[in-house]
């Protein structure tokens, strides 16, 4: 069994009240850090730590903390992505439900050091029954001492708040994001300025996942060095995967990093096999936006090595033979699966997502999404195989945000795996639109 | 006879109104425009469930922007309404990780008990609006259908189905909003 370091209370009755989460040794590391340790010196653990963020880029959070800007006399801001939109993606929302102490010491523990005086859990809309979890929870927090003025005597003061979001993918990445927190459509910035020197308001900012705030208590309490001997290598600590697709057990399960995808699948701790005993075809490991991978190349990398769940291993080979971690959103395809419906239906996804702003985007996804209908649906021609890979190579690396890179990648990773699928299609419309029908072929491996 | 009164600015009720100047709180003085997504969530449950072009009007006087600037808003998230809607707003997850599960089936179903279409009026009883929307991060319990503050998970066999729409069906008043404890303004008690 591997340890459970955010959830390994998430099961105790009561554990979303104060008292309760308190008896559990709740909110210890924001005593431990107030009482006894400077700002710097909680950053300095969590660069220790090792720990890389939980919201997809999986950029060091000790780092990324070391580059705010700290004028004198100007406030800052932490700002907690919560918005969650990515899909295959359900994590956050989980631990924020069952757990909204958890987060809300992290907030408390993480604003203070990054001295950050107010701070913002901007939350996706869809979840205004979580944002009344967390509000309670912040209530019971600030009528406990450990939010408002002077916190247990140490002189430091925070506000905490919870804002909702109002139904817009785009609002996870971080500048459309606080364009939304200010009120305004979620358009993303031109980065530079990048968010740690002109973030909310103008203002320095911090923008951190759910999960990535979370494990900072952890962090603050056993220290980063102890943080950093579970996993491997560079892929350090716990990482909450939430499965879905056709799986025996979906759900979230909270792993130490280098656990083998093939018993994270299989094994009866977590996944528990593919249902209804079919053979699993492909799977979408980190949510929908990396590239899609046939069943032999994610539980084996190219050289025959066990794939493990961590960030290099999953990236092992680029994105040739490889994919990324992401956000831990992993989706499983049975042998049943039509690659061709499955992509063109997450191009539908990022066209309606796209914010507009830039031309390669919002015309390529739509393009991408009108193309892979006309094939799934048994009017695609020979070219168009050639044309959808063209159109997203065309949109990678010509926009504002990543979010057209991320409608790419899922669309050349399909092709190149599995390209004999499309042309099946396309060769045989009548065959491979009849309900149920399964492409007879084989994937292929590069 | 024609109507000689002119027709009736909506106006939010005390307890909503109690609640925004909470929600203001939350932001710098002169940054009251950051209110906007929680004022507009709060005009939507408080007008019918969704926002009329005066109601968003009314959005703009109490957070002092421009009506325009609440129209831009309004229009770019999926989750406010522009039209009138049912008593229910079904918003049926149709995003990859639901369709693998059976959202599409679970669509078509839907249409057919209630009569109404996606994306259409409300079913002919006024009861349900259906909507397609994308992710609702709740995957791995797919299909999944949100209404209002209430996912309905695992929608995949007749009873579960069947149970969602009963429980609906036999809603007399939706559920209060806890800005609301104190007991339902009059403007949405049939709602
Ligand atoms: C289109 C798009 C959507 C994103 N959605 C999310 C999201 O829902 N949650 C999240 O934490 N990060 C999301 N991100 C990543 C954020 O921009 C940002 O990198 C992250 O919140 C940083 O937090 P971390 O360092 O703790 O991972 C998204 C990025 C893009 C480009
Ligand atoms: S890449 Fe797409 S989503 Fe990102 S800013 Fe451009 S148009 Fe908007
Ligand atoms: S795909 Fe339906 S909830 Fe994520």
């Amino acid at each position: 069994m591997g340890r459970k370091l955010l959830t390994e209370h998430i099961n105790v009755e009561g554990i979303d009240t104060f008292e309760v989460y308190r008896k559990h040794g709740g909110y210890r590391s924001v005593e431990k850090a107030l009482k006894t340790m400077t700002p710097d010196e909680v950053v300095e653990e969590v660069k220790k730590s090792g720990l890389r963020g939980r919201g997809g880029a999986g950029f060091p959070t000790g780092m990324k903390w070391s580059f705010l800007a700290k004028p004198e006399g100007v406030p800052r801001y932490l700002v907690c992505n919560a918005d969650e939109s990515e899909p295959g993606t359900f994590k956050d929302r989980q631990l924020m439900s069952k757990l909204p102490h958890l987060l809300i010491e992290g907030m408390i523990t993480s604003s203070y050091a990054l001295g950050a005086n107010t701070s913002y859990i901007y939350i996706r809309g869809e979840l205004l029954y979580v944002l009344r979890i967390l509000e309670k929870a912040i209530a019971e927090a600030y009528a406990a001492g450990f939010l408002g003025k002077n916190i247990l005597g140490s002189g430091y003061d925070l506000d905490l708040y919870v804002h909702p979001g109002g139904g817009a993918y785009i609002c996870g990445e971080e500048t459309a994001l606080l364009e939304s927190l200010e009120g305004k459509r979620g358009n993303p910035r031109n980065k530079p300025p990048f968010p740690a020197v002109q973030g909310l308001y103008a203002r320095p900012t911090v923008v951190n996942n759910v999960e990535s705030i979370a494990a900072v208590p952890v962090i603050v309490n056993d220290g980063g060095d102890e943080y950093a001997k579970i996993g491997v290598g560079r892929s350090t600590g716990t990482k909450l995967i939430s499965a879905c697709g056709h799986l025996n057990k979906p759900g979230i399960y909270e792993i130490e990093l280098g656990v083998p995808v093939e018993e994270f699948i299989y094994s009866d701790e977590y996944c528990g096999g593919i249902w209804k005993g079919r053979d699993l075809k492909a799977v979408v490991a980190g949510g929908s936006s990396v590239p899609i991978l046939p069943k032999e190349l994610i539980l084996k990398t190219a050289a025959g090595e066990p794939r493990l769940m961590t960030y290099e291993s999953l990236s092992d080979g680029g994105f040739v033979t490889g994919t990324m971690l992401g956000s831990g959103g992993f989706i499983a395809m049975d042998e049943t699966t039509c690659i061709v419906r499955n992509t063109w239906n997450f191009s539908r996804f990022y066209h309606h997502e796209s914010c507009g702003q830039c031309s390669p985007c919002r015309e390529g996804t739509g393009w991408l999404e009108k193309i892979l209908h006309r094939i799934e649906h048994g009017h695609g021609t020979e070219r168009d195989i050639d044309v959808l890979a063209s159109v997203a190579k065309q949109i990678e690396g010509n926009t504002i945000c990543p979010l057209g890179e991320a409608a790419a990648w899922p669309v050349s990773a399909a092709i190149r795996h599995f390209r004999d699928e499309f042309e099946w299609h396309i060769r045989n419309p009548q065959e491979a639109t009849r309900p149920g029908a399964v492409y007879p072929g084989k994937a292929v491996l590069v | 006879m024609e109507s000689t009164t002119a027709p009736v600015k909506p106006q939010f009720s005390e307890a909503a109104k109690a609640e925004i100047d909470r929600i203001c709180k939350q932001y710098p003085e002169e940054r009251r425009k950051s209110a906007m997504l929680p004022v507009l969530h709060i005009a939507q449950a408080e007008f019918g469930g969704w926002v009329a072009p005066e109601v968003q009007d009314l959005v703009a006087e109490v957070l002092g922007v421009k009506p325009i600037e609440v129209y831009e808003v309004s229009t770019f998230y999926t989750m406010f309404n522009l039209k009138p809607v049912g008593k229910h707003v079904l918003e049926i997850c149709r995003t990859g990780p639901c369709q693998l599960r059976g959202s599409d089936e679970l669509t078509l179903e839907l249409e057919r008990i209630t009569g109404a279409k996606v994306g259409g009026e409300p079913s002919a009883d006024g009861l349900f609006t259906l909507k397609e929307v994308e992710c609702l991060a709740a995957c791995g319990f797919a299909p999944v259908v949100q209404v209002r503050e209430k996912y309905y998970e695992q929608l995949d066999t007749e009873e579960s189905v069947n149970a969602m729409l009963s429980e609906l069906r036999n809603m007399v008043h939706r559920p209060a909003l806890p800005w609301e404890e104190k007991g339902l303004p009059n403007a949405v008690a049939n709602n």
